[in-house]
């Protein structure tokens, strides 16, 4: 459920509230670092890939979690960096992360110049119930560059289990190029395109006008917004929803850093 | 240890100033609330300490601003693993407000929560004795809304997601009652030096 409630003790504040309650979040699958061996990398545009991982005790994830993955060095330096989940829960012990290629970064980097198949590295996870869709409301995703990339997980989940409640996803990439998982949107996806578009797409911003029809869909419960991507995209795209008529306890934000 | 073929990193450097599994962000600072940032002015902007104090209180913009004005220089630490050094938040320190409504005996813990219904959980000891500041100014200017303004809760030796944005009060309780991001699996205390990110760290 989307709102699990917490303990009936818990402390509700006086305030308006615009933050929505929890998923139940596994605490021991969260503490434990687990090891996962990548089996498969694919290319998905010039600065972004798939890595595909074996974690064989992999508690499971409802779409939209991320976890904490760790490098560690020779002599024993760590980096540890939060990646949302791209695969959409299933049992096969595997899940798959997108990653984009940033520039001086030591992981990113790590995985797209030097990792290979039979790699082993580290993560805890799955984290945090707050971004996470079990498949119950009508989901109305917006995200751009990196940002569709727990939202795809949303897409495939939707698909693998041929739920019937309304999913649509704005995705907002740079060029057709550009735009992860291009080959895999079907008739629920509007690509936005910001600097080249194919002939007779308009190129700019992510606007009202894209969000007005799926908001006008009105489906029976309300859309659920997830929003993914740059504190910019986020900004920009979460005052498009609210103008929008969208209710901001029933808008879920997560921003890259 | 569970060495990764081929992984160097960074270049070492030996900032004690840094927490473990922590890196300098230098001039960034990234924004990750999970929520709308409201559209709050500072006129309509107020803040309340109640719950288990002798004389609960709410106090306006300018009421705040008559406190006196206290500023925290230092580092900042993000449990999604920035940390920011040399940061000035100016404002007051939390100890005035407290100091007005006189917590009880019996208080141990506090929920600060937002104008957004954000919250965020704190033993009462790490509010006090000059370590948290209601702030409304960075580095010299007012605070921008989507880093919390016009006024935010600063925390700034435990994980900044006790910072709560947008502050609206404090409730003061006779136990520990989880927050936004500790019910969603955040350590319940959040100390940076030890590295309490997740529950069960």
């Amino acid at each position: 459920m989307t709102e699990t409630t917490v303990a009936g003790t818990a402390f509700v504040p006086p305030t308006r509230f615009a933050v929505p309650g929890r998923i139940a979040v596994d605490d021991r699958a969260a503490a434990v670092w687990q090891t996962a061996t990548l089996t498969e990398i694919r290319r998905e545009t010039p600065r972004a890939a798939t890595f595909r991982f074996a974690v064989p005790a992999w508690a499971g994830h409802l779409p939209g979690q991320h976890l904490l993955l760790r490098l560690t060095a020779a002599d024993g330096y760590t980096a540890q960096r939060h990646y949302s989940i791209a695969s959409a829960p299933d049992d096969s012990g595997h899940i798959e992360l997108t990653l984009d290629h940033v520039e001086g970064g030591e992981v990113s980097g790590w995985f797209h110049s030097e990792a290979r198949v039979g790699d082993r590295v580290e993560l805890r996870g799955p984290l945090s119930g707050f971004f996470a869709w079990p498949g119950d409301r009508p989901a109305l995703l917006l995200g751009a560059g990196s940002g569709v990339v727990p939202l795809m997980s949303m897409v495939r989940h939707h698909r693998a289990r041929g739920l019937t409640v309304p999913l649509r996803l704005l995705v907002s990439a740079r060029s057709p190029e550009e735009l992860i998982y291009a080959r895999e949107y079907g008739a629920e996806t509007t690509p936005v395109f910001t600097r080249s578009a194919p002939h007779g797409v308009s190129v700019g911003r992510m606007t009202a006008a894209h969000l007005a029809p799926l908001v006008a869909e009105r489906p029976k419960g309300g859309w659920e917004a997830f929003v993914c991507g740059s504190n910019a995209f986020a900004e920009h795209a979460s005052r498009l929803l609210v103008a929008a008529g969208q209710p901001v306890d029933r808008i879920r934000i997560e921003r890259f850093g | 240890m569970n060495v990764t073929r081929g992984f160097t990193g960074r270049p070492r450097v030996a900032d004690p100033g840094l927490p473990p599994g922590q890196y300098d962000a230098r001039d960034d600072w990234p924004v990750l609330s999970a929520e709308v940032t409201p559209d709050l002015a500072a006129a309509d902007w107020t803040f309340r300490v109640d719950g288990l104090v002798a004389e609960p209180r709410t106090w306006t913009w300018q009421q705040a601003h008559e406190l006196p004005a206290s500023a925290y220089e230092g580092d900042i630490h993000c449990v999604t693993g920035w940390s920011k050094f040399g940061v000035r938040f100016a404002g007051v320190s939390l100890d005035a407000f407290l100091d007005a409504v006189r917590p009880l005996p019996s208080a141990t813990h506090v929920v600060a929560y937002a104008h957004t219904g954000y919250t965020a959980n704190l033993p009462l000891a790490d509010v006090t004795g000059g370590r948290a500041w209601i702030a409304w100014e960075y580095d010299g200017r007012p605070l921008a809304p989507e880093h919390g303004g016009p006024a935010r809760l600063v925390v700034p030796h435990l994980y900044f997601w006790k910072s709560a944005k947008w502050i609206a009060g404090l409730r003061l309780l006779d136990h520990d009652e989880p927050g936004f991001w500790e019910q969603n699996g955040y350590h319940a205390r959040g100390n940076p030096w030890e590295e309490q990110r997740y529950s069960g760290d």
